[in-house]
């Protein structure tokens, strides 16, 4: 049996989350590895925008804090640990890791460097199509920052197989950081769809780290769990025999259930006989789960298609302004007061002539739920909320024009209705992404493993 | 048979994702007894109708008898997705309470008790 722990779901997942997977791992003395899935499409064009301005920078900013607690218990047990920290600069990434072993006494520590995903230069000769859900972007004035391969875990088992502890990679797909230490132990080949399948979904179900276990389910009086504050990691035991348990870290809270799997199980996916990584093409359509004992799931009936030809690329692009303000309203009339507001700012941006697309939210009332033009809120007909936050957002391609309008909320706090405080506002650069297709060969990959006295050099 | 109407959140549960302009809404009953009632009261008709406010243009529903669990997916609904939207929740992540919101009619006895 080979354990396979997660220790983060997304860039800004709990940091100390890692810390009683990889003490579970160390207890159950199994062969085991540890990934760590921090790279989301926007991350990755706001890492670009760091590198740009510091060659040094464009890595997953917690990495060293994730790493530190765990490094050195990691490499005395042979625990292999693999992420998509490196982001827009994985070469520095792995500087960052060699510098925090040689700080903790571990200059033979051995890191893979894993590089090849960044297409910039294919998307940018226009080279590459766009994939069909985007078909009608315009990007118009929209300016190019980069544009990323989701490549497979060939390239992390190879890191592997020539003795890298820590493995770091740029724009991996999730599953593939799954799939990688899998691959290497159990020894299976690229073209092997049902044990490939088994590995997709091991990766897909633990790459959103406590969602599996708790994490986004809980609803207090309706769906509870033990001590939301510590909710423990997932953890998967996976066999040479195909089979597939979901449990997590020991000692800590949260829950695994058929609740749970279920919900993580459909998270992003569309339709359930194709979920396409690079690897493999995982169906579900057969899949079914048992509670096997206490946090303990049981996963059977996966079955893998072969991969498809083509990798998806994501381009990010910068061009236009966020112009953001909000102002409050509280007590008697609030309602009122909040919708006059509403009404008077899209007043003063049509009057100014601010080149801008708008939107309000009442929240308190209709935010997230609503559309752009407000229908919810415009027709709510339930009792006065006592507090509701006014929220203006705009859109525009310049950036004074972003500005002038979320100023016009700060104006409020003199020229708004009776009783308005509390003003915010800002302005903050847009990004759009783009998705593409590429021909895995278009994407040629390269591995360096080197111990971290060489890497910090 | 006495019937009563009761929002989805009584039933079941349900988690929100999204890939670009599109929204997948999970659907889980805690009782599979009450998988055939789901399947046929909560249409992609009605589901779309939930989001129409947004511009949504198709909604697809993906039966999991299986695992007793549907996956709604429903187009052109997050009004330019999490790069493009101007909406506080761009990812949509909030939305799978929308559809909990949704009311069918139970017979009593399959009411789950309080």
């Amino acid at each position: 049996m080979f354990l396979l722990g997660n220790g983060a779901g997304f860039s800004g997942d709990r940091v100390d989350a890692p810390i009683p997977v990889l003490r579970t791992l160390i207890a159950r003395g199994l062969p085991a590895a540890m990934f760590f899935e921090t790279l989301g499409e926007r991350t990755v064009a706001l890492a670009h925008l760091e590198k740009r301005r510091d060659p040094e920078l464009g890595y997953e900013p917690m990495l060293e804090r994730l790493l530190a607690p765990i490094l050195a218990p990691a490499q005395a047990h042979r625990i292999p640990l693999l992420g998509n920290w490196g982001a827009a600069n994985p070469p520095a990434a792995a500087r960052a890791v060699a510098r925090l072993a040689l700080a903790q006494g571990l200059p033979g520590l051995r890191i893979g460097l894993v590089e090849g995903d960044d297409v910039t230069p294919l998307v940018a000769g226009g080279q590459l199509p766009v994939h069909e859900a985007d078909a009608g972007l315009d990007m118009g004035a929209w300016s190019l920052i980069a544009a990323n391969a989701y490549i497979g875990a060939e390239p992390l088992v190879e890191a592997l197989a020539r003795g890298a502890e820590v493995v770091v990679a740029g724009r991996t797909s999730d599953p593939a950081l799954a799939i990688a230490p899998l691959a290497h132990h159990f020894g299976w080949r690229f073209d092997d769809w049902q044990a490939l399948a088994l590995g997709a979904a091991a990766g897909h179900l633990l790459e959103c780290g406590s969602q599996v276990s708790g994490g986004v389910f809980w609803d207090p009086g309706v769906k509870d769990i033990p001590d939301p504050a510590d909710i423990g990691f997932p953890i998967a035991e996976v066999t040479a025999e195909g089979g597939l348990v979901i449990t997590k870290a020991e000692n800590t809270g949260g829950l695994v259930d058929l609740r749970t799997v279920k919900e993580q199980l459909l998270y992003e996916l569309h339709d359930p006989a194709h979920y396409v990584t690079p690897d493999v093409v995982l169906d579900i359509t057969r899949c079914t789960l048992a509670q096997e004992g206490p946090d303990r799931v049981a996963v059977r009936g996966l079955v893998g298609h072969p991969r498809p030809e083509t990798l998806k690329v994501t381009a990010s692009f910068e061009g236009s302004w966020l112009g953001e303000g909000e102002v409050s309203v509280a007590g008697p009339n609030a309602l009122a007061r909040a919708r006059a507001t509403a009404d008077v700012l899209l007043e003063r941006l049509r009057r100014r002539g601010l080149a801008v697309r708008a939107r309000v939210d009442l929240i308190g009332v209709a935010s997230v739920h609503d559309s752009d033009a407000g229908a919810l809120w415009r027709g709510y007909e339930g009792p006065e909320p006592p507090d509701i936050r006014i929220r203006l957002a705009v859109e525009s391609a310049r950036r004074d024009d972003a500005d002038q309008a979320a100023r016009e909320v700060l104006a409020l706090l003199c020229c708004g209705t009776a009783g308005t405080g509390g003003a915010r506002w800002r302005v903050t650069p847009r990004i759009l992404t783009r998705s593409h297709l590429v021909l895995r060969e278009r994407v040629p990959t390269r591995v360096t493993v080197r111990e971290a006295r060489e890497f910090a050099a | 048979m006495s019937e009563v109407e009761v929002p989805l959140h009584r039933l079941a549960h349900s988690r929100a994702g999204d890939k670009g302009n599109r929204l997948n809404l999970s659907l889980i009953p805690y009782d599979p007894a009450l998988y055939p009632l789901l399947a046929e009261q909560v249409t992609e008709a009605r589901v779309l109708a939930l989001f129409r406010h947004r511009g949504a243009t198709r909604c697809t529903r993906y039966d999991l008898p299986l695992l007793s669990a549907f996956n709604f997916v429903v187009d052109e609904v997050l009004e330019g997705g999490v790069n493009g939207s101007l909406n506080l929740d761009g990812h949509g992540k909030t939305h799978s309470f929308r559809l909990l919101s949704l009311t069918v009619r139970v017979p009593r006895a399959l009411l789950p008790r309080d």
